[in-house]
């Protein structure tokens, strides 16, 4: 069999890829979840006499919280299919690799299970996390000696 | 040739257990042994998987009015790295036991092992079995269950099940007349959210094979049923079937589209793993022909050969078909 008619009979039978929907659903679903945020971060500082810096602490936090709590009762990833990077981009895809890989590992016990399995997807984020931030604080740096 | 024929391989018993999708699914009546959760009453997944070929097993060996003591040797094969499930039941099972690996063509691998210790190596009863599990494959293969990734429109699901069969030279409704053994098919294919599509050249392969060798078309058979090759996959299979101007007459099935409900179920394009094509074969398969209402079916039961460190080091997906033909045997 040929490996280039192959791929030429594949090609005929490529799904449809709903990109720009899923593109839209992303921008629409990730933009409401930082609208609510900035709401509860006023409402915080308003009602609470909050520092602007602490109330966006807050809010982070509890994003995460209610992520850890909805990969647990399993609503998570079925939301996460429907609007995708709407979810992954903001901290609640960060908070949902943790929990879930927590999760899967937890019959391995808390050591080599949990402990050792956790950041196993969230590990790249903070490497890379890390290196851009020495990098770009390098630039910064060499800029402000000019 | 790589076509193996057989003169006294009946089907003595089969049995199957799955996971509450599958009962839920058009084949949902066939299935008496299904579980309401995927846990199903144990504590981690890797056991609910032992507990499906347990169960399958245990319904197969009821049927025939079998004890192990009476089964000569075991073939069993799942998904998960060393074969564990199989491995971890063949503890209890307490028979000389293989396990196979040939991702999820391993329903038709085993079986035509099992025909061939039947046939070459006189042995009386001999127990063939492969189960899957969705949860312990996604954890093998891909990334955590609870993990929010956006699946692709190429995916398919796993099936939670189990099937065995047991095969004996004493003759009885059903029939093993022929077992063909694949080639293993790289067409530098690597998308592995597709596997549907990157089986497609080795069923293509194998089922030209069994053609050839035993010198039959389409219409010598009621029905020709892959694996698991997804809506896509099956559409391109038919697409070269064409091709070469067979006459497909609405013979050509798919194990994975028959379990499910594509368009109503959340399974993407299909089902997919070991007990896909087994627990269809055991259910469906066997009841087309014990009923009659059909004579000849062949299942090509295809299998993906990935593993997620080689794919990773971007190499191709190698994949492999073995296709086993059932008979319908009158008195």
């Amino acid at each position: 069999m040929n490996e280039i008619h192959l791929k030429k009979v594949a090609e005929r039978h490529e799904p449809k890829r709903h990109k720009l929907r899923n593109a839209l659903l992303a921008f629409v679903f990730g933009g409401l979840l930082a609208v609510i945020g900035q709401f509860a971060a006023n409402f915080l500082v308003e009602q609470f006499q909050m520092k602007a810096d602490e109330s966006v602490t807050v809010v982070v936090l509890a994003v995460i919280l209610i992520t850890a709590l909805c990969t647990g009762l399993g609503i998570y990833d079925n939301l996460a299919q429907w609007v995708g990077a709407g979810l992954f981009i903001p901290i609640s895809g960060f908070a949902n690799s943790l929990a879930s890989e927590a999760l899967e590992s937890k019959s391995e016990g808390l050591i080599m299970g949990i402990g050792s399995n956790m950041f196993k997807l969230a590990g790249s984020v903070l490497t890379y996390g890390i290196v851009a931030a020495i990098v770009f604080s390098a630039i910064r740096y060499g800029v402000s000696l000019l | 040739m790589t076509t193996l024929q057989f003169k006294n391989v009946y089907v003595q018993s089969s049995g199957c257990a799955v996971g509450p999708l599958e009962k839920a699914g058009p084949l949902g009546e066939y299935f008496t042994n299904a579980f309401s959760d995927n846990y199903c009453e144990e504590s981690t997944f890797e056991k609910a998987e032992r507990r499906l070929i347990k169960e399958a097993v245990s319904d197969t060996l009821k049927k025939g009015k079998l004890t192990t003591h009476d089964i000569a040797l075991a073939y069993g094969g799942d998904l998960i790295n060393q074969c564990a499930s199989s491995n971890y039941f063949a503890k209890d099972l307490k028979v000389p036991f293989v396990s196979l690996y040939g991702a999820c063509s391993t329903s038709a691998l085993a079986m035509g092992h099992a025909a061939i210790a039947v046939e070459h190596l006189q042995m009386k009863h001999v127990l063939a079995f492969t189960s899957s599990h969705t949860a312990t494959a996604e954890r093998q293969f891909r990334y955590p269950n609870e993990y929010g990734t956006q699946k692709k429109e190429t995916t398919t699901s796993t099936v939670t099940g189990a099937g065995a069969v047991v095969l004996g030279s004493k003759p009885a409704a059903i029939a093993v007349t022929a077992f063909t053994i694949g080639q293993v098919i790289d067409w530098n294919f690597s998308d592995a959210n597709d596997m549907g599509r990157a089986m497609v050249p080795a069923a293509y392969d194998t089922l030209m094979t069994h053609f050839k060798d035993m010198n039959r078309t389409f219409d010598d058979y009621d029905l020709v049923v892959t694996g698991d090759l997804s809506k896509l996959g099956y559409a391109m299979l038919s697409d070269l079937c064409l091709k070469q101007r067979f006459q497909l007459d609405n013979k050509l099935n798919d194990c994975g589209l028959m379990i499910y409900d594509v368009n109503n179920q959340p399974i993407f394009c299909g089902g997919s793993g070991c007990a896909c094509s087994m627990v269809v074969t055991v259910s469906k398969l066997f009841e087309l022909l014990q009923s009659k209402r059909m004579k000849r079916i062949l299942l090509i039961a295809t299998g993906a050969l990935l593993t997620p460190v080689i794919l990773a080091q971007k190499e191709a997906i190698p994949c492999v078909a073995h296709a086993i033909c059932f008979e319908r045997k009158d008195a």
